[in-house]
């Protein structure tokens, strides 16, 4: 199997282009996903990511055709309101943020469903190729679609970079970033419209449903290496590289898996790894530091 | 001149108002503590001027010119609970945020900077702590390294919000150091402060504050029985040794 990877990737363009542009959304996954993990929004890019399906389902409804753009910005315009949504309900009222994250991803993600059995039903429908947006199928994409999606993602790794410390002081402490003279309203917008281009960009190789996994697993992994935000960034990303690069060369040359489980399941490899022998207080480190800590205390 | 001037400052929760009738000025080169009981609004009076909560009216002047943070010339203690200190940072890094409002867009701390940030950490007794992981600090350690982050803004006024709350007695001692230099230089510093037992001996202007201004001027006029009394609505105990009035809260 592994010598059947090779030869996809060496020899196959088209495998090489899927591999490369899962491999860039791997990237601005793990680095938007840091950001939004210490922001403590990993779970609203839950939310966007089922949010996305009845967008796309909409745009599709639409133009009556499956192209790509025009369904992503669906899947953005749906994702947006989810966000906004979310926020309107928490500030006007009692009802608490967990809950109203938990409301507007099933009843966006129930929509979808609903839109998706009306299309599948209709002549030519199952055709669309639109449930393979639940699951992701990074072989199913075209060479457009794979431009965008590295295009895009390219774009996100890029004004992460540049803003790196802008958004590092707005997440740590916003009211000191106020004072300091950063547009902290800016900012933040910015960043929540990224974190749904991320996500939105994501699912037709990973899916909507796993979408939020490929945010969070590779960062909460990048946090058991470094305390710095820095390496966690590109640790995450590189984790999240990774596990775009495997998952698609599995699917791609085993036709029929798909490809966002098979990048969830490599980037919880990773985890495992990072949970049992990162530095920063990963298990092992913690049992040997209890074990000093038991030695000292009997000396 | 004045370091301070506030005017007609409301402030509403719910349409509740926190803070109303809000006026006062606080002289250039002072040290002001800013003394109330519990919901008194004394955050919430540093927050309203310097924009972070939302004012239902009131005119912030800073040195003469209305409020912006681009001016640069406020620096800012938040209280040392309001950020996760779990945040992969270290010591120095923190510090050199105090720099981003004057090293502008994309670009990254220079050399300079980064020799501000470790004279700052030098000052305040952390010279070995500018690597370590911020959650590894004791609380003391963390409300200094606050303080060299405001003190690396290089500002003409400085808030600070209850900088004394929970530290060490070395802490203390290195704030109040650093409050008295910073007065030396003619900087105005603004301090929220829980502990009257204090106030006399570390502050030479004080701001009584119950949802409004109770009092306001030096602090050996308006450090009165009959003032504090006022401001914490008749809550106080007072005892008296060797003739020297203490209080007790």
């Amino acid at each position: 199997m592994i010598q059947d990877m090779w030869n996809a990737l060496l020899h196959q363009p088209n495998t090489q282009w899927v591999v490369l542009s899962t491999m860039l959304l791997g990237i601005a996954s793990g680095v938007l996903g840091s950001f939004a993990l210490l922001k403590k929004q990993s779970l609203i890019g839950d939310a966007v990511a089922h949010a996305a399906l009845p967008g796309i389902c909409i745009a599709y409804l639409l133009i009556g055709e499956k192209q790509l753009l025009v369904l992503l910005l669906g899947a953005t315009a749906t994702g947006l309101l989810a966000t906004y949504l979310i926020q309107l309900i928490t500030t006007t009222t009692r009802i608490k943020k967990d809950a109203a994250i938990c409301l507007i991803l099933s009843v966006f993600f129930g929509t979808g469903i609903v839109l998706l059995s009306k299309i599948t039903q209709q002549a030519g429908g199952n055709k669309s190729g639109l449930d393979h947006f639940i699951f992701g199928q990074a072989a199913a994409m075209t060479r457009n679609d794979v431009y965008t999606m590295a295009g895009a993602a390219g774009g996100l790794i890029l004004i992460a970079f540049l803003l790196f410390k802008e958004w590092k002081l707005l997440i740590f402490d916003p009211d000191f970033a106020k004072n300091s003279g950063l547009p902290v309203g800016l900012l933040e917008t910015l960043f929540s419209t990224l974190l749904v281009i991320t996500v939105v960009i994501g699912i037709q190789a990973v899916g909507v449903i796993l979408m939020a996994a490929l945010l969070i697993i590779p960062t909460i992994s990048a946090r058991y290496w470094t305390d710095r935000l820095g390496w966690m960034v590109v640790i995450a990303g590189s984790i999240g590289a990774c596990s775009g690069i495997v998952g698609a060369l599995i699917s791609t040359i085993s036709t029929g898996l798909a490809t966002g489980p098979l990048i969830v399941v490599t980037a919880a490899g990773c985890f495992i790894v990072s949970f049992t022998i990162g530095p920063k207080r990963g298990l092992i480190q913690k049992l040997m530091a209890h074990r000093v800590r038991l030695k000292e205390e009997s000396i | 001149m004045e370091a301070l001037n506030v005017k007609d400052l409301q402030v509403a929760y719910d349409r509740k108002a926190v803070l109303d009738q809000v006026e006062l000025s606080i002289p250039k080169g002072s040290l002001t503590a800013i003394v109330g009981p519990n919901g008194a609004g004394k955050s919430t009076l540093i927050k309203a001027i310097l924009g972070m909560l939302k004012r239902s009216s009131g005119q912030i002047s800073i040195l003469g010119k209305p409020y912006s943070p681009k001016n640069r010339n406020v620096g800012y203690v938040p209280q040392r609970g309001s950020v996760d200190w779990d945040f992969p940072t270290n010591a120095l890094d923190v510090i050199l945020m105090g720099r981003y409002g004057h090293i502008g867009w994309f670009k990254r701390p220079s050399k300079q900077d980064i020799a501000l940030a470790k004279e700052a950490l030098h000052k305040l007794g952390m010279a070995d702590y500018a690597d370590r992981q911020i959650r590894q600090l004791s609380g003391g350690q963390q409300q200094r390294v606050f303080l060299a982050r405001a003190l690396v803004q290089d500002a003409e006024v400085y808030f600070m919000d209850e900088p004394f709350v929970g530290v060490d007695a070395k802490t203390e001692k290195a704030i109040i150091d650093l409050l008295r230099e910073l007065k030396q230089k003619g900087k105005t510093v603004i301090v929220v402060h829980h502990d009257l037992q204090t106030v006399p001996e570390y502050f030479d202007h004080t701001l009584l504050l119950n949802r409004t201004v109770i009092a306001n001027g030096p602090t050996e006029q308006v450090f009165t029985e009959d003032l504090l009394q006022k401001t914490y609505g008749g809550a106080l105990a007072f005892f008296s040794t060797n003739g020297d009035k203490r209080v007790m809260s």
